[in-house]
């Protein structure tokens, strides 16, 4: 008799109580969750905003100025008195040029890649988006561009354009407009076909609503990562730039150009000689690295 | 389930009155180009979707079925005009779709919803389940908290609370769920007509059975009229009334539902109905399944499509398409008949042939 109690029991089960699941976060707010549980990303972060408060502050933090120097006092070692990271081949404070160096890299690193995150950015989803005709024309015109190396596409444009920081970030604007309109295209032109923007057609919604509600915070995530990973190579590519005499003219520090002229003195002082690839190397390291972090981050399928 | 011979209520944007069909479609022909060679030119043409014709009554389910590539998902892309048909005429409610005096494709597109087949993909990954829903209808003019408490409410209707999914995002949730948030989505604009294309078919047996419960229940509370597309011939008899089997982008039978389960009149509708499996044995057939492949849809077979599978083809076969008409030797019933589109009167009785 208990038997069958307990049997009709289990077989009308009470419903289970209803528990309100806090809410997900918006996503940008999980993504920002996600890259402080990353120890990588955080530290490299952390080093980044150090370079560029160093640089952004720099009359704080060198107090010597980075154009002039005594000749007496050239190609002073690390650690020397009045000069902790030495003096360059014309006897300039390494530190503060260091400093003041940073904000121009910094420059020639953000500023192209913005730029051609916007005009590429746009051209690639439209490309993406409209398909067809219109997206041909797109994508046959920059694969002109692809015909020529990169850094060479950059050294024809600095050379016709001339010398100096506006045209050697223009030159890298123009290079790095085609790989991003090919990244925004293929991120594109995939979402595109998703069954969610045919429901949104199917229920009247305008193309350009399906673009800036449905598409952007799609598309924006792999074309943000992208473009990151190109500040870097940004860095890399003027301060060739600057090496090959085309970007920032001296005495301006940059450090490419302090590369250069440190060049000769490698046998002297090599380790002074050294400090401003170091820099370039640490700076873009970490902008990969941030890149990476934020790939990961914001992969929706990764999470939990 | 619910009977054809219910009178629906009628809807308050009805025009054309309880007899008018909701949807007629008149020759729906949807050829896709195939590009190749050198300079890329034209090589070769799809035949979709051939000159399909259907009416939907209202408040009844019509279910269309056929193989994969038939051209069912075509179909119903077509109606809902996400691709331009080649010709073809669309007529809802009386009112002639894109024609001057008809109804525009927007206002159309308001009274016909679809839900998809893949619930991951027609879920925007970057938007909360609330969200989602309640976006077309923000879309089209309704506050934010309108439309808010509107999604709630449906969230609420397809059976999931709306304290505990409305703020996930689509890869919180299971299939079973998140396919109903799609019809949650699709009835979100208040739709008359919804096009379930192979809505159920990737979700598992158990709850695809539980969703299905749901659109029926669905269908009452809301006064719906259902176009369900599927492969699965059981689930097609559980939900239809009327039946619609196409075969290589053309119609081949169509009827109501009891009629072609019970008795198929075109050779294909037999085959595949023979090719359910059953425990019943008195439903047991000794019909042969098919075997091989459907041809190319490039280049289909001229005359009737389905003559170099079936076992009664006869010469005249290949000359001549078949057109719809009533099984020879019967009369069409006016309202719901029951038609078939062959030549071969032995094939529409089913009997084995040569022997």
């Amino acid at each position: 008799m208990s038997q069958f109690q307990a049997i009709g029991s289990i077989g009308v089960p009470s419903p289970p109580p209803i528990v309100a699941i806090p809410a997900s976060p918006g996503y940008w707010r999980s993504v920002w969750g996600r890259l402080q549980r990353d120890p990588v990303t955080v530290a490299v972060g952390i080093l980044l905003l150090t370079i560029f408060f160093v640089t952004a502050f720099a009359p704080l933090v060198a107090t010597q100025d980075p154009t002039t120097g005594s000749v007496i006092g050239r190609l002073q070692p690390i650690g020397s008195a009045g000069h902790w990271l030495g003096t360059d081949e014309t006897g300039r404070d390494m530190w503060a040029r260091l400093a003041y160096g940073g904000r121009l890299s910094l420059l020639t690193g953000v500023a192209p890649v913005t730029i051609s995150l916007l005009i590429g950015g746009i051209l690639g989803i439209t490309a993406g988006y409209a398909g067809g005709l219109v997206g041909t024309l797109i994508m046959r015109t920059m694969d002109v561009f692809y015909a020529f190396p990169s850094i060479l596409l950059a050294i024809a444009i600095c050379g016709m354009l001339g010398s100096g920081l506006f045209n050697s970030v223009l030159a890298l604007a123009l290079v790095f407009i085609p790989p991003m309109v090919r990244i925004s295209e293929t991120v594109t032109s995939q979402c595109r076909h998703l069954d969610f923007v045919e429901a949104a057609r199917a229920s009247g919604t305008t193309t350009s609503q399906i673009i800036r509600h449905h598409m952007l915070a799609n598309v924006l995530g792999p074309i943000l990562v992208y473009a990151t990973s190109l500040i870097s190579l940004s860095i890399i590519l003027s301060a060739g730039l600057s090496f090959l005499g085309l970007g920032v003219t001296p005495p301006a520090a940059e450090w490419g150009l302090m590369l250069n002229s440190l060049r000769q003195s490698i046998y002297v002082q090599p380790y002074v000689a050294a400090l401003p690839g170091l820099m370039i190397f640490v700076t873009s390291m970490c902008f990969n690295l941030t890149a990476d972090g934020l790939r990961s981050a914001m992969d929706v399928r990764l999470a939990h | 389930m619910s009977s054809t011979t219910a009178q629906p209520t009628l809807d308050p944007r009805d025009r054309g009155g309880p007899a008018q069909p909701l949807l007629i479609v008149d020759e729906l022909t949807k050829h896709f180009p195939v590009y190749g060679g050198a300079l890329n030119r034209q090589v070769a043409t799809v035949h979709a979707v051939d000159g399909v014709s259907l009416s939907v009554r209202k408040g009844e389910t019509l279910g269309i079925v056929g193989e994969s590539g038939c051209g069912k998902s075509t179909t119903a892309r077509l109606l809902m005009q996400l691709i331009k048909p080649d010709s073809g005429r669309l007529i809802f409610d009386g009112d002639e779709v894109g024609a001057p005096g008809g109804i525009d494709v927007t206002s159309m597109r308001r009274q016909m919803q679809m839900v998809f087949q893949d619930s991951y993909s027609s879920l925007n990954p970057r938007m909360t389940m609330i969200d989602s829903i309640a976006y077309a209808p923000r879309m089209h003019g309704l506050s934010a908290k309108a439309a808010e408490a509107r999604a709630e409410s449906l969230l609420e209707r397809v059976g999931l609370h709306p304290r505990q999914f409305g703020r996930r995002y689509p890869h919180e949730l299971s299939g079973g769920q998140r396919q109903r948030v799609n019809i949650a989505r699709a009835l979100a604009l208040e739709p008359r007509l919804v096009i379930l294309d192979e809505a159920v078919s990737a979700l598992d047996k158990s709850v695809e059975a539980q969703v299905l419960n749901l659109l029926a229940d669905l269908k009452e509370q809301f006064n719906l009229t259902y176009l369900f597309i599927s492969h699965d011939l059981n689930v097609v008899e559980f939900i239809s009334d009327r039946v619609l089997v196409m075969y290589l982008g053309q119609v081949v039978e169509t009827g109501p539902v009891e009629d072609i389960y019970s008795r198929p009149r075109h050779p294909y509708t037999r085959a595949l109905l023979a090719s359910i499996p059953t425990l019943d044995p008195d439903r047991r057939t000794t019909v042969l399944p098919l075997t091989g492949d459907p041809p190319n849809p490039i280049n289909p077979p001229l005359g009737c499509r389905f003559r170099t599978r079936c076992p009664f083809a006869e010469a005249g076969c290949a000359e001549t398409t078949p057109k719809l008409a009533a099984p020879i030797g019967t009369q069409a019933n006016p309202v719901t008949p029951h038609l078939v589109a062959c030549h071969v009167a032995a094939a529409q009785q089913g009997a084995i042939h040569g022997h």
